[in-house]
């Protein structure tokens, strides 16, 4: 057991695990931060991701000890109002289904939209197949990815007027 | 149509400042000798409130039936939002908890649900509303006919005269509930029809917790258990010495072949139960695919199997035949995987029980824990959380088992868990089925003798025997066989027919080509003999079929495409609905590739636009995905693939585009969930075999071993 220090969704967190125990169980057993799922635990479905500084990781194969000083932010952080352009496009194409991977799909396609603001309908795809949904609502998948695309563009253009 | 007033009760007082109505489902039972005994109208314990009013006028409708990924807790309150006239963001959707004295088939399974509770749903709606306006009118004094709603309103036929629900609910709890009550016309439907996002979209997009694997309780410790690695075997003993010395166990303990490792949290769990060491029977002589393989081809032989449906006489029909088809087609077993693996929440404590967690079927977990801890059923609680899928998979309760059992066991509150591993492993599979089909054809190409027998392994009938295009043909034999494996098996979406339609649909264009027919002709052709001289008993409606299939062949252009689209059709009538489906494949690179698939539904009214373009093109991608991807094998009873790197299911990058079409006839609406898929297999090998010219038997058709069967 080692006291470890996060810093998850803005605020420290300090709590007492074993150093090889995967982000995911700490995140959903120590801190009651269930949003992001358990699917496979061996970075296959992308169920689990969350971002390390920003960049969209596997947390079922990430040791906590691995994260160190670095930012994580789960789907509990990325709005909690659900306003951030791709829960405002996946509410408006209605695109879960069962719901239970969509958090590891929203942490993906808002990674992907920060990286590549205007994505092409083939680096959406390209983008987003790492994640399985067993629902298959692939496509309004990539639909929303495109519609956050749009809202996040129409959004930063009416701060810059 | 008649309510009677009995039907419906009210609850009032006690509530305060609430009108609730609700549907008494005993009143629905067949057995009202029961019934009476129990005066039901004055019972508010067995009151079912389906909605219920506010004096804010807000609108709270409760969703009794398990909420798996289909829709359900959406689409049933629309139905009584739209009777009872309000703006649907003034109602919030609430999942109920089983109560089996107050809501009747509170499952999801079988696509039933919209079915069984349309006129229900409407009435409650439809009998508020009524309600309502005759407070209004009261009060105003003047004739409720002369009143109408809007939006939560009602609105009396003079100047200012208009009451929110909320001021009127004091008046309306103390009127009688009236006898009858008449229903909008379709023509005035807002939201039936409409697209309606899903009522936990938030939760979802915020990670609220939600689902099973969220169950967090005081005192909860969790579990895994370590079941048997071979189906058939058994365990002999176990050593879990090494296991208790690892951080955070509480304890092992063994049940029924099974040895749970109990913790304190999940990882310490997956660590320590590394750790156990089993020993198993002898395992040398388990199924292994070639045992299937084996059985399959006796299963063809047998002298045994069961006839399941005879018209004419098939063997003299099929002797004088000018020609003759035959084909053999087969399944693997498949798992279920649906994202959220199994597990449930279990607190057995001396005279009560709580369960929670995710099942399909809780009235059955409620029994079937009552009948194994030797309590009485009503000491049982089950919470109904949202579901990761299921996929039929939930139907099975093994896992609500499990949990009671070991808590009964540790005295303490359990969360089991299971890995991918387990939930991939652990059984409750779709049963691997092979097909056999041979048509007869005389000197016009007029399919005279049809031939099917299933073997399947523990599929029970893998035959639908009364489907089209049972019906219209004159000499029809029907068999199955089936043999008792030790591989579990259960429903899977649309069980049987998710393969058995798919064989079928691919073997009726083999025949079509053989006759010399468009493919889609001949099914009209059929069709037209069922309308005017079905050959014995029927269980669809041909021309329900009819429409699907025009409408699709006009939607795909079928024909018209030119040499460089391929086109499959399919069409299937499963769960009351009826589905037509037009693949497209196109070579892309040298090898073929669908591209799109094109569907139309007629599954009565459409409820929610949103959901069921969802069902349907969900349905298709799993059909498809299925179909070309996934397989399990077995190795001495030990399944092969354990987790998502070597049991492949469809990504994004794999899909073809879908185009969901509906008739929305206004029939009373029918299933969806389910009916979708099967038909997608067969659109998607005729398209296939369309742009090759090579006829895909052995699914998944992209696996290595499609030799012909």
């Amino acid at each position: 057991m080692e006291s470890i220090e996060l810093l998850i969704n803005r605020k420290k967190v300090k709590v007492e695990v074993d150093s090889n125990t995967p982000l995911l169980w700490v995140l959903r057993d120590h801190l009651s931060l269930v949003g992001t799922k358990y699917g496979c635990g061996i970075a296959q479905c992308g169920a689990c991701t969350v971002w390390i500084d920003g960049e969209p990781m596997r947390s079922c194969v990430l040791p906590v000890s691995a994260v160190g000083k670095s930012a994580v932010t789960t789907i509990e952080g990325l709005h909690e109002k659900a306003e951030h352009p791709v829960q405002v496009a996946w509410d408006e194409l209605d695109v879960p289904q069962c719901g239970y991977c969509q958090a590891g799909q929203i942490m993906t396609a808002a990674a992907l939209l920060k990286k590549n603001p205007k994505p092409s309908h083939d680096d959406i795809v390209a983008g987003m197949s790492g994640n399985i949904c067993r629902c298959g609502t692939y496509h309004r998948i990539h639909n929303a990815v495109k519609r956050a695309s749009e809202i996040a563009s129409a959004s930063n253009s009416s701060k810059k007027k | 149509m008649k309510t009677t007033r009995r039907s419906f009760i009210q609850k009032t007082a006690l509530m305060g400042g609430v009108f609730s109505l609700g549907f008494d489902w005993f009143e629905s039972k067949a057995n009202s000798g029961i019934m009476q005994q129990m005066n039901p109208v004055l019972d508010t314990n067995r009151f079912n409130a389906f909605l219920s009013i506010e004096s804010t006028g807000k609108v709270i409708l409760y969703s009794p039936n398990p909420e798996i990924g289909q829709g359900i807790k959406t689409a049933f309150p629309i139905v009584v939002a739209e009777e009872l006239d309000v703006d649907w963001k003034q109602v919030e959707v609430r999942q109920a908890n089983l109560d089996t004295q107050l809501f009747e088939r509170q499952l999801t399974g079988g696509s039933g649900a919209l079915k069984h509770s349309w006129e229900r749903l409407r009435k409650a709606g439809a009998t508020a509303r009524h309600m309502l306006i005759q407070a209004a009118a009261q009060q105003w004094g003047v004739d409720a006919s002369t009143c109408k709603t809007s939006k939560g309103f009602v609105i009396g036929p003079n100047k200012g005269q208009k009451l929110a629900y909320g001021a009127l609910v004091d008046a309306a709890s103390k009127l009688t509930v009236p006898a009858e009550v008449s229903f909008k016309s379709r023509a005035d439907y807002q939201l039936i029809g409409s697209f309606v996002k899903g009522v936990d979209n938030y939760k979802v997009l915020t990670g609220k917790p939600q689902f099973g694997l969220d169950t967090q309780k005081s005192g909860m410790v969790v579990a895994q258990i370590v079941r048997l690695a071979a189906f058939g075997s058994t365990l002999v003993s176990f050593d879990a010495a090494e296991v208790k010395k690892m951080p955070g166990i509480i304890d092992v303990v063994s049940f029924k072949n099974k040895v749970a490792v109990v913790g304190k949290s999940t990882w310490e769990v997956i660590q320590a139960r590394k750790k156990l060491v089993c020993s198993y029977s002898d395992t040398s002589n388990l199924e292994s695919d070639s045992t299937h393989q084996k059985w399959f081809d006796e299963g063809m032989k047998t002298d045994k199997a069961k006839v399941e449906r005879k018209d004419g006489d098939f063997h003299a029909a099929i002797a004088k035949a000018a020609k003759v088809i035959e084909a053999t087609y087969e399944c693997p077993f498949l798992s279920h995987t649906p994202m959220e693996p199994m597990n449930f929440f279990a607190d057995v404590r001396p005279g009560s029980v709580l369960l929670a967690g995710p099942t399909q079927v809780p009235q059955s977990a409620q029994k079937a824990v009552a009948t194994l801890l030797g309590v009485p059923e009503n000491t049982v609680q089950v919470e109904l959380t949202k579901m990761g899928g299921g996929f039929g998979r939930r139907l099975n309760n093994d896992y609500a088992l499990e949990a009671a059992e070991l808590s009964s066991i540790i005295k303490m509150p359990v969360k089991v868990m299971w890995t991918r591993e387990d939930d991939m492993t652990g059984g409750i599979y779709r049963p691997a089925v092979r097909y056999h089909f041979k048509a007869g054809l005389n000197d016009k190409g007029e399919m005279i003798a049809f031939y099917l027998r299933g073997v399947g392994l523990n599929a029970g009938n893998s035959t639908r025997q009364d489907n089209f295009p049972v019906g219209a043909i004159e000499n029809v034999l029907i068999e199955s066989f089936n043999y008792n494996s030790a591989i579990t098996t259960g429903p899977w979406r649309a069980p049987i027919t998710n393969f058995l339609a798919s064989a079928e649909q691919s073997f009726l264009d083999e025949v079509a080509m053989a006759a010399g027919k468009d493919p889609i002709q001949m099914r009209l052709d059929w069709l037209q003999k069922v309308k005017t001289n079905p050959v014995g008993k029927i269980t669809y409606e041909p021309d329900r079929f009819i429409e699907v299939i025009k409408q699709v062949a006009e939607k795909a252009k079928w024909g018209k495409k030119g040499a460089n689209v391929h086109q499959g059709f399919s069409v299937y009538f499963s769960h009351l609905s009826y589905v037509a489906q037009i693949a497209e494949a196109k070579m892309v690179d040298g090898e073929a590739k669908v591209t799109h698939v094109i569907a139309v539904t007629d599954c009565g009214e459409v409820i929610n636009r949103s959901g069921a373009e969802n069902q349907v093109i969900g349905g298709i991608i799993d059909g498809y995905g299925h179909a070309m991807f996934s397989k399990l094998s077995f190795d001495k009873g030990v399944p092969q693939q354990k987790n998502f790197d070597t049991y492949k299911l469809i990504r994004g990058n794999e899909i073809p585009t879908v185009e969901a079409h509906f008739v929305n006839n206004g029939i009373a609406p029918t299933g969806l969930g389910e009916p979708a898929l099967p038909p997608t297999g067969g659109a998607v090998a005729n398209a296939l075999f369309a742009a090759t010219k090579k006829r895909l038997y052995r699914q998944p058709f992209a696996g290595p071993d499609n030799a012909n069967l």
